[in-house]
């Protein structure tokens, strides 16, 4: 389990910083949002991974640490927040700068829809 | 009053619930309550110091958890400082303000409240995931303020502002995974008594999540490779924000001081002054680079920004230089450049108001009826930053120089004289184009906004005020940086008595 765990963090971590290194808006914000799925699949897993064992201390001899846990319930809410905030900023950026190139200018690439107009 | 700790918190949570309540439009009202808040902010930013400064670490248990398990506040010399100094800037900011720039959008008293919430909570935490919370709070209220008002400018500088921030709180969050997964505790006195018994095959995990929380802190300060946001994000937000702000760099400075003293200082066994060769080389390349940069400036706002730069280098120049004399010197330097760059800020959007046009632009201008005081009040604030004597950027640079060892002297003497070289000349170039030079035409004379001098003027004053109580101010800052140097009595404060346990951590189970 150990093995797939890490293996799925680091796909979801390398596609989260290649979109974030994109020159348009939609995939740096798509690409955040899997960066911060990927920093909650690694928080939760930072009190090791624990099967068959709920995070109660006495009613088994097994039992997860419930630390990481109530962690990645904040940081979850804390990204979900984050993220809707980057979507909105990101729709405004391309009405108020009339394109959605991550540094605003217009000329490297002309949007078709705006040419018709 | 064993509640003192929190009210920096609570009070102004409160102030921005009260104020949240209605969304559109600013009356005499709010501003009243806004400002009162502010200067109640004050008070207890002063009682704080005044209960401190006698060397006792006050401890606030929320829930009255014990310390390992739940989360505390610490208030010792430093942190009350800090938030005396948030208080005083704030006080000025909000003044400036009120003046009619927080009319220009919806919610400016509320959002500022959330943010000085944010910065106090940030400075008083003992908790490294209860930092990242704070620092999580205080940047969702600086993105909404950075924009307020709106505008292509601030948009543009908003969108690098937020999707950096963003990816830096994931950074925060994998140092803090694999800080916790290897220590067993996210307590930062908790942290500083353990890492000294960690393994030595946890080490490198240990070190790699040190660095790592380095970036994400480094972010925030502004250090060298990580600082290209922060000019345009400063320049283009209204002036009272970008005031504010100049307090936002220092919380990433503080939370540096703390971490790398605290937790991986000299007591720290094999991973002991692991941040000070990077905080030593990227203090001086930051600085070398922004003494550059303010010559090339051509815009009052973008040269403030850089003089702020500056004070970051030095900062973290002071920072690296690991003795306690030093430290005193340093933070002196912090409170005198928070102040001086918050004051500036103001003076340059009142400049901007007369102007017209071409606002803070360095170029000629048409003539307006306030250039007189508005130069010697900008003399005032350019002379401190750059280091002029008589008032107290010369004092605390001359300060900082002594301290220093003939080997860091030997880097640091001559890049700390050069960039108050820049920034006299820089200044004085500026200064002469704004105020001396005009366009033909008539004079004009915008309103004058009495808010918006009162709050420079307020900030600006530091600089003489520093130089005036520099005894005490100076001695209480050497007293700060020995408590810091003697980490047992700030964990003996937090835990107590209690030995080093945590439930559940897999650190001792596998």
């Amino acid at each position: 389990m150990e093995a797939l765990y890490a293996i799925t963090t680091g796909i979801l971590t390398a596609s989260g910083v290649y979109l974030t290194l994109r020159g348009r808006t939609f995939p740096v914000v798509v690409g955040l949002t899997l960066l911060s799925y990927a920093v909650n699949l690694f928080l939760f897993s930072m009190g090791g991974l624990t099967t068959h064992g709920a995070a109660l201390v006495g009613t088994n001899e097994n039992y997860a640490d419930p630390l990481p846990q109530a962690l990645v319930l904040t940081a979850i809410v804390i990204g979900f927040a984050m993220t809707a905030f980057a979507i909105i900023l990101a729709m405004r950026a391309r009405g108020d700068l009339g394109s959605d190139s991550v540094d605003g200018s217009r000329t490297d690439r002309e949007d078709p829809r705006e040419n018709k107009a | 009053m064993q509640h003192l700790p929190i009210f920096p918190v609570l009070l102004p949570l409160v102030t921005a619930i009260i104020l949240l309540r209605k969304r559109e439009g600013v009356d005499p009202v709010r501003r009243t309550i806004s400002i009162t808040a502010t200067a109640l902010l004050v008070v207890v930013g002063f009682w704080l110091v005044s209960r401190v400064a006698g060397g006792e670490t006050l401890v606030y248990r929320l829930g009255n958890w014990q310390a390992p398990y739940g989360i505390v506040l610490v208030a010792d010399r430093l942190s009350a400082m800090m938030v005396l100094v948030t208080a005083l800037l704030a006080l000025g900011s909000v003044i400036h303000a009120s003046g009619g720039e927080d009319n220009q959008g919806s919610n400016f008293h509320g959002l500022f409240h959330l943010q000085l919430m944010g910065i106090n909570g940030a400075f008083l935490t003992g908790d490294l995931f209860n930092l990242f919370v704070f620092f999580e709070v205080l940047l969702l209220a600086s993105y909404a303020l950075l924009m307020h008002g709106g505008g292509k400018s601030r948009v543009q500088a908003g969108v690098h502002y937020v999707v950096l921030n963003l990816a830096g709180s994931s950074l925060f969050l994998i140092a803090l995974g694999v800080l916790y997964g290897s220590i067993g505790t996210l307590n930062m006195a908790d942290m500083a008594e353990r890492v000294s018994q960690l393994p030595a095959e946890r080490q490198g995990l240990v070190r790699a999540g040190a660095l790592l929380l380095l970036v994400v802190f480094g972010l925030k300060a502004a250090i060298l490779p990580l600082y290209f946001w922060l000019p345009r994000a400063y320049s283009s937000a209204p002036a009272p924000i970008a005031a504010l702000f100049s307090i936002m760099t220092k919380v990433g400075i503080y939370a540096i001081f703390r971490v790398y003293t605290l937790i991986f200082g000299a007591q720290a066994d094999g991973l002991s002054n692991l941040a000070q060769p990077w905080l030593w080389w990227g203090g001086l390349a930051t600085l070398a680079m922004a003494t550059i940069a303010v010559l090339a400036a051509r815009d009052l706002r973008m040269q403030i920004a850089y003089f702020m730069l500056i004070s970051i280098g030095t900062l973290l120049c002071g920072l690296a230089m690991d003795s306690t004399a030093s430290r005193g010197a340093m933070l002196f330097y912090l409170l005198h450049t928070t102040l001086i760059n918050g004051g500036l800020f103001l003076l340059a959007d009142l400049i901007a108001d007369q102007r017209g046009k071409v606002g803070t632009r360095i170029v000629r201008s048409r003539k307006f009826k306030y250039a007189t005081l508005f130069s010697a009040l900008y003399m005032i604030g350019a002379m401190a930053s750059a280091g002029l004597p008589p008032l107290s950027g010369a004092l605390a640079k001359a300060w900082l120089m002594s301290t220093a060892t003939l080997s860091e002297g030997l880097w640091l003497w001559p890049l700390l004289l050069l960039s108050s070289l820049a920034g006299v000349v820089a200044a004085s170039r500026a200064g002469s184009t704004v105020f001396w030079r005009y366009s033909n035409g008539d004079r004009v004379s915008e309103r004058l906004s009495r808010g918006k001098l009162v709050g420079t003027v307020l900030l600006l004053s530091a600089a003489p005020l520093l130089i005036v109580l520099a005894g005490p101010i100076g001695g209480y800052t050497q007293a700060t940086a020995e408590q810091i140097a003697d980490t047992g009595q700030y964990r003996s404060a937090v835990l107590g008595d209690v030995t080093s346990v945590t439930p559940g951590a897999s650190a001792d189970a596998d």
